[in-house]
């Protein structure tokens, strides 16, 4: 391990940083060393439950309740340590000197406060203006987030604008005040993949016009290294491994470093399964859907086409991904072949038989071949229910079982899907995400269904659970032989499971063929657009990274 | 899964002290007459308005009758009113907050509209002028202030369903094949629960209040049958002489509705698995 050097010229400087629940309790951060310099970029990189957000919050002091820092600890900041600083004071610093960007951008800007206040309220606080020079300067940072029409946006809510926009927002008020640390907690994990980039340039744009540095927190190995050159990786409180990024992507030395790197996407070998020769499992043929608008006092608004004339057929066993931003339509077109959505018009047929809007007992029974299994395994399984009678649901509706033969066949899916027979008596909450997702994946496998649709099944995971759940959906595939139509905006999860790939923009399927010449050869200009975004290690990290970072220093 | 529960230091106590009143007031209300030294109807006028004594150890009212006798008593009837009354607005309310939260469409609409032209009238104006077509009976009271508290039981097992549906679980189970009529009973409804005790628990207390309203106002349980709250209401013309006639069934009062409170707010933690 790379023990950080005493550097006088650091401005940010954290020794034995440790922070403990209680005053004697288990340390979540256990003797964290940094240094950081005025300008520069260091990124704390580790999985959820670290220690690398609590690491962060303690340089503003803003640990929650029974978390400390120990007494050994200094966080020495321009000249003082932020851990030994009265609570007034350090509120001068807060905001002033430090600043911070939240990760979910949904919730960190009040919804009752107009954007201009908002960005106001920083410049009230920490340096005297007028009102009319506090509105100047937020006109001119709105200008130059490139946001279109400065004045009406100072008068808007943030529930008028997208996520990555908030976020920007977001990163332009807190950059008003000029901090000279600004301390970016997962800035972009909420955000999909076209967004997150155009919002990690700005960020990266705007601190080097201030010499503002920064410390960046992420689980994203890949994403940091295209921006950042000092990297520190966290587990469980620990820093295993710390140095130049590019260094520890390609030399890890740590176990645990080497097990990040290898979570890293990477194509599946074999390449695409011989896809073509399956029978067509799910046709789906001119289908559009709409949203029907709000309605108003009399009038209804323009309902909202999310799914606009999509034909695809999805053959025996294959896997097809569906790709796109956020607002394409891709979940909207999931859930309608599952039937939770209606289609407005088209046709969506199953082994052959039209089933889209149809609510007779035989396409009720053609549907039970068909599961889904969700995006965020937080909400996808009932709280009040023990893991053993959720996945054992789906085969009450098979006549043919009784209890005793349920028991054993939950037995054995809960085998195949990797999970140990103590946890079936546990409510969801008492799992962490990556056994949950795996129980929603027994849940929807439980009854041999022909055709799954996953509907984002990894993004709430962390980068090794993530590898460790691609792996079970093609090998339970393998195994099963469903079709699978595997929706997400991660190209990097697509690269490692998907036969063919479809890429969809605005409602419509823009480009679809096998998953190689996809990701090799892309023909429309969005798909490049997409796949340059994403940022992808091992085509891209020698020459791709290197240059943009050399561009932004 | 009690064991778990008592281990909490905060929820052990409002455990402890909801068991004990809850359980008093059943003892009380199944009880009463065999534990209370004397019939709540007798009357000992020589006794009338005296305080706490050997004789009558809480003292007797205006017609010298006991009044432990007659607290035990009441008991029984307001316990037996709240409770009949909760139970009656809670079914009710849940069949059409789930059918109006659930089918939402039509069905939603003339629900809602029925239900806020009960809330737009005074709950208790509402139960008087039921009272008054239905005449002053404990089976009157139990009718007109279910009615009158039924609509905000709607209203509230409404917005919990209207949540819950659109959670993927409740997804997940339509996907799965399960009639509509499963998925609700079987995932919407338990996460439902919460809101519904707190809502019980703190209406049974309401109850008790609008019932001694009643009583106040003439239409309650109708004398010379004993009920905290008409214990409360005849005891006013002697305040100033008597305090404890007064004082007495108000404790009463006070103390169950705590009691019951914090019985349900440990209820509460105690059915959420994830306490």
């Amino acid at each position: 391990m790379l023990v950080a050097t005493d550097n006088n010229n650091a401005m940010l400087s954290v020794r034995n940083l440790s922070i403990s629940v209680g005053t004697a309790g288990k340390r979540v951060v256990d003797e964290l060393n940094f240094d950081l310099a005025s300008g520069d970029m260091l990124a704390l990189v580790g999985e959820s439950g670290s220690g690398k957000t609590m690491a962060a919050r303690s340089i503003l002091g803003l640990l929650p309740a029974p978390l400390v820092t120990t007494p050994e600890s200094t966080i020495r900041f321009s000249g003082h340590d932020l851990t030994r600083l009265a609570p007034q004071t350090l509120r001068a610093i807060r905001g002033a000197e430090i600043g911070m960007v939240f990760q979910e951008p949904m919730v960190s800007l009040n919804p009752a406060i107009t954007i201009g206040e908002q960005m106001a309220e920083g410049l009230r606080l920490h340096r005297r203006m007028s009102r009319a020079e506090i509105n100047d300067r937020s006109l001119a940072m709105l200008e130059r987030i490139r946001i279109k029409d400065p004045g009406k946006c100072l008068a808007a809510y943030p529930h008028e604008f997208s996520g990555g926009m908030r976020q920007r927002i977001m990163l332009a008020s807190v950059m008003l005040l000029k901090p000279r640390l600004l301390i970016a907690d997962e800035p972009t994990t909420a955000l999909d993949t076209l967004v997150q980039r155009d919002v990690l340039d700005l960020m990266v744009e705007l601190t080097r016009e201030n010499g503002t540095a920064v410390l960046l927190i992420s689980h994203d190995l890949g994403m940091v290294s295209h921006y950042v050159r000092d990297v520190v990786v966290m587990r469980e409180g620990k820093a295993v491994e710390q140095g130049n990024s590019s260094e520890v992507l390609h030399a890890p030395r740590h176990d645990y470093t080497k097990r990040l790197v290898d979570a890293l996407p990477k194509r599946s070998t074999g390449g695409s399964r011989a896809a073509s020769s399956g029978e067509t499992l799910v046709e789906i043929s001119n289908v559009v859907i709409d949203y029907p608008g709000r309605r108003r006092l009399f009038v209804r608004t323009e309902p909202k086409r999310a799914v606009d004339g999509v034909d695809l057929t999805i053959r025996r066993g294959e896997t097809l991904a569906l790709v796109g931003a956020s607002g394409s339509g891709k979940t909207t077109l999931g859930r309608a072949i599952v039937g939770l959505v209606k289609p407005s018009s088209g046709t969506i047929s199953f082994l052959g038989k039209a089933i889209a809007g149809d609510r007779s007992a035989e396409a009720h029974r053609q549907r039970r071949d068909m599961q889904i299994v969700f995006q965020d395994p937080y909400s996808s399984l009932d709280p009040r229910q023990r893991i053993a009678d959720i996945v054992a649901e789906p085969l009450r509706l098979d006549t043919g079982m009784d209890s005793r033969k349920r028991t054993t066949r939950v037995g054995e899916i809960f085998e195949e899907v990797g999970l140990t027979p103590e946890l079936l008596q546990r409510f969801p909450h008492q799992l962490s995400g990556g056994q949950r997702q795996r129980v929603a994946i027994a849940r929807a496998i439980a009854r041999r269904p022909a055709f799954v649709v996953a509907d984002e099944p990894v993004s709430a995971l962390d980068m090794t659970v993530q590898k460790q759940v691609l792996l079970l959906i093609r090998s339970l595939q393998e195994r099963y032989g469903f079709a699978c139509l595997f929706v997400s905006h991660d190209l990097g999860a697509v690269e490692q499971v998907a036969d063919r790939v479809a890429v969809m923009q605005d409602g419509r399927i823009v480009e679809i063929g096998d998953r190689d010449q996809v990701f090799d050869h892309p023909r429309h200009p969005y798909t490049r657009s997409l796949l340059d975004a994403a940022m992808l290690i091992d085509r891209r990290f020698n020459d791709g990274a290197v240059s943009r970072r050399a561009a932004v220093q | 899964m009690i064991a778990r529960a008592l281990r909490r230091p905060g929820l052990k106590f409002n455990m402890l002290f909801g068991v004990i009143v809850t359980g008093a007031l059943i003892v009380l209300a199944v009880a009463g007459p065999w534990i209370a030294p004397y019939d709540p109807l007798k009357l000992d006028l020589p006794a009338r308005l005296s305080g706490p004594s050997a004789v009558h150890l809480l003292g007797a009212d205006e017609f010298g009758r006991d009044v432990l006798s007659r607290l035990a008593g009441g008991a029984r009837t307001s316990a037996w009113i709240a409770f009949a009354t909760v139970i009656f607005a809670l079914v009710i309310g849940i069949v059409f907050g789930v059918l109006a939260g659930f089918l939402r469409g039509w069905v939603d609409r003339l629900i809602m509209m029925v239900n806020d032209a009960f809330l737009a009238f005074p709950g208790l104006l509402l139960a008087l002028g039921l009272m008054a077509v239905i005449g002053a009976s404990r089976e009157g009271i139990i009718l007109a202030l279910g009615l009158a508290y039924m609509p905000i039981v709607v209203r509230v097992v409404r917005a919990a369903v209207m949540s819950i549906r659109e959670r993927e679980y409740v997804e997940a189970s339509r996907v799965m094949g399960n009639s509509e009529f499963i998925t609700m009973g079987r995932h919407v409804l338990p996460n439902c629960v919460a809101p519904i005790i707190v809502l019980a628990t703190t209406m049974f207390g309401w109850i008790i209040l609008s019932e001694s309203a009643l009583s106040f106002l003439g239409l309650g349980v109708p004398p010379p049958a004993p009920s905290w709250g008409n214990m409360l209401s005849t005891a006013r013309p002697y305040i100033s002489q008597a305090p404890h006639l007064i004082i007495l069934p108000g404790l009463c009062i006070s103390i169950t509705l705590l009691g019951i409170n914090m019985l349900g707010d440990a209820l509460r933690d105690w059915l959420d698995p994830k306490m």
